[in-house]
């Protein structure tokens, strides 16, 4: 019970501490929100950036042709073989038929060309189709399963696959790096504010600790208030990003220059980049405001 | 029965000042002590040194029987909890009313809120100032906020009052009316001691009084036996 009134007083005090100090804590609250929006644009960004590469990556197949002559028996061996590869993710049979068909779909010149193969006559040869689990691996797989016995050819857009993946590479590093130092830069920043929002409160401090308050009856109002003036100040970059990537994402019809650079879908990004903003607000906050009430402690 | 024992006390600051000399002092539950002396003689470094605002460098002070010398940073809370301390400037919350300036002492125990009120309300009562609670310390006159530090001081009913130039910032009337506040305080049963450079207040109160010199105690006045 007295640990609860403790409690309930700790929480109290730190909403007045935030009222009465209001001048000092709008400017808390401010520098949390303007750097907050920094990172939550970065964060969208890096995001996008990140979704984009992995679409891009998804979409390298591997294409094994398979042997004009090659037998049902054969097919389903070759199947057999490139399941017991490493790094194969899906594998997906395309036979020449199938094949003949949707080119004739796609076009009606081929249609015209085509509409008379009957599936001994049409040139064209049985594939599968091979997803790997993880593109730096792409090459090595594409030589194995060409080794395999019944594969003629294997293509997958070798050279340029590789170029991507490493542009792409760093691409996804840099921008890791730039958010990572954002919320490093805005750790700092709040971290400071607060600091400065506390240095003005050191007689209040002092007075604590003379009417007999430990150092834990004075450090617990001073995190909930950092806690407050986190969660406050990460109300509106949350704001800004669940309204501002909505109507980005309509605005572009969810694509960027083109439509192979799709963007994130705003559910539930949109709540993930919240949550993470509301986190950082919350810990550095609380970590700012430690920080600075430790220097007034004697320990 | 002994309240403050201090042996062989000596302080000396970072600066390589020795405020105190091996200082021998004890003093009696329920006493009122004056400690006076010129500037710099150690007077206010003694009162910091009761309230654990500094450390001795050497001997002993005892406190109910506590070493309160050997007590840890982080502990210091446990003897203040059972000290008031009153200052020269009051040192009240600017931003908090009269009332929770008071009850502030009392909601860092958890003490519930009906117990806070009956408390504070006593120790604003017994200062005279309870028609005052919801009023800021900006808008109290100087003897008025040293009452409400007083009262702070007072409301946890500890066993030591100690006040260090609590009439150093008033004028000679105010400053009797915060006296006949110690002194009532004093006749409840708190023993009282006062850190002070005001002889007048000394000599009309005809309490015991110590007469410090260059740290040194150079003589300790009975009860009756100051005069100026």
């Amino acid at each position: 019970m007295k640990t609860l009134r403790i409690f309930g007083r700790n929480i109290r005090d730190s909403f007045k501490g935030v009222w009465r100090n209001l001048s000092l804590s709008l400017a808390s609250v401010s520098c949390i929100a303007i750097t907050l929006i920094v990172v939550s644009i970065a964060m969208i960004l890096s995001g996008n950036v990140n979704s984009f590469t992995s679409q891009i990556e998804n979409d390298v197949t591997i294409v094994a042709f398979l042997d004009q002559n090659v037998e049902k028996n054969d097919i389903s061996n070759i199947y057999k073989e490139i399941n017991k590869l490493e790094y194969v993710d899906t594998i997906e049979f395309k036979g020449k038929d199938e094949i003949a068909d949707e080119m004739m779909d796609a076009s009606a010149t081929y249609e015209n060309i085509m509409s008379g193969w009957t599936h001994d006559d049409n040139p064209l040869q049985d594939t599968y189709l091979v997803k790997v689990t993880d593109i730096d691996h792409i090459s090595d797989v594409s030589k194995k399963i060409e080794q395999i016995n019944g594969v003629s050819i294997v293509k997958y857009g070798e050279g340029m696959v590789e170029e991507l993946v490493s542009i792409f590479d760093i691409i996804k590093n840099v921008t890791i790096i730039i958010v990572i130092a954002l919320i490093l830069v805005t750790a700092f920043l709040i971290a400071n504010t607060i600091k400065i929002t506390i240095d003005s409160r050191r007689r209040e401090i002092e007075i604590m600790r003379l009417v007999g308050a430990s150092n834990a009856n004075i450090r617990i109002p001073f995190i909930f208030e950092g806690l407050l003036l986190g969660v406050i100040g990460s109300i509106i970059p949350i704001v800004v990003t669940c309204y501002g990537y909505v109507a980005l994402y309509a605005r572009l019809h969810g694509q960027l220059f083109s439509s192979i650079i799709r963007l994130i879908i705003p559910e539930p990004f949109i709540y993930q980049v919240s949550g993470l903003l509301l986190l950082i607000g919350m810990v550095v906050g609380m970590f700012g405001s430690l920080r600075a009430v430790r220097k007034y402690l004697k320990i | 029965m002994d309240l403050i024992r201090m042996r062989d006390v000596t302080h000396t600051y970072k600066t390589g000042v020795t405020a105190l000399r091996d200082l021998d002092l004890t003093i009696e539950k329920g006493e009122f002590v004056f400690i006076i002396g010129s500037t710099g003689c150690g007077k206010s470094t003694l009162g910091k040194l009761l309230y654990r605002e500094l450390k001795p460098t050497k001997g002993t002070i005892l406190i109910g029987g506590e070493n309160v010398g050997k007590i840890p940073n982080r502990k210091v809370y446990k003897i203040r909890r059972k000290i008031g301390v009153v200052f020269q400037d009051y040192k009240l919350l600017e931003k908090s009313t009269v009332y929770e300036n008071v009850a502030f002492a009392l909601e860092i125990f958890g003490l519930p809120k009906e117990e806070i009120h009956e408390k504070v309300l006593k120790a604003l009562d017994l200062v005279g100032l309870k028609g005052k609670v919801k009023m800021y310390p900006k808008e109290l006159s100087g003897g008025e906020q040293q009452r409400v530090a007083i009262a702070r001081a007072i409301v946890n009913s500890p066993k030591l009052l100690i006040c260090d130039e609590p009439t150093g910032n008033l004028d000679p009337e105010t400053s009797m009316e915060v006296m006949k506040v110690i002194q009532s305080i004093h006749e409840l049963g708190t023993t009282v001691i006062m850190v002070t450079h005001d002889i007048d207040i000394v000599d009309k109160l005809k309490k015991r009084t110590i007469l410090l010199n260059a740290g040194r105690v150079l003589k300790d006045y009975a009860e009756g036996e100051y005069t100026k």
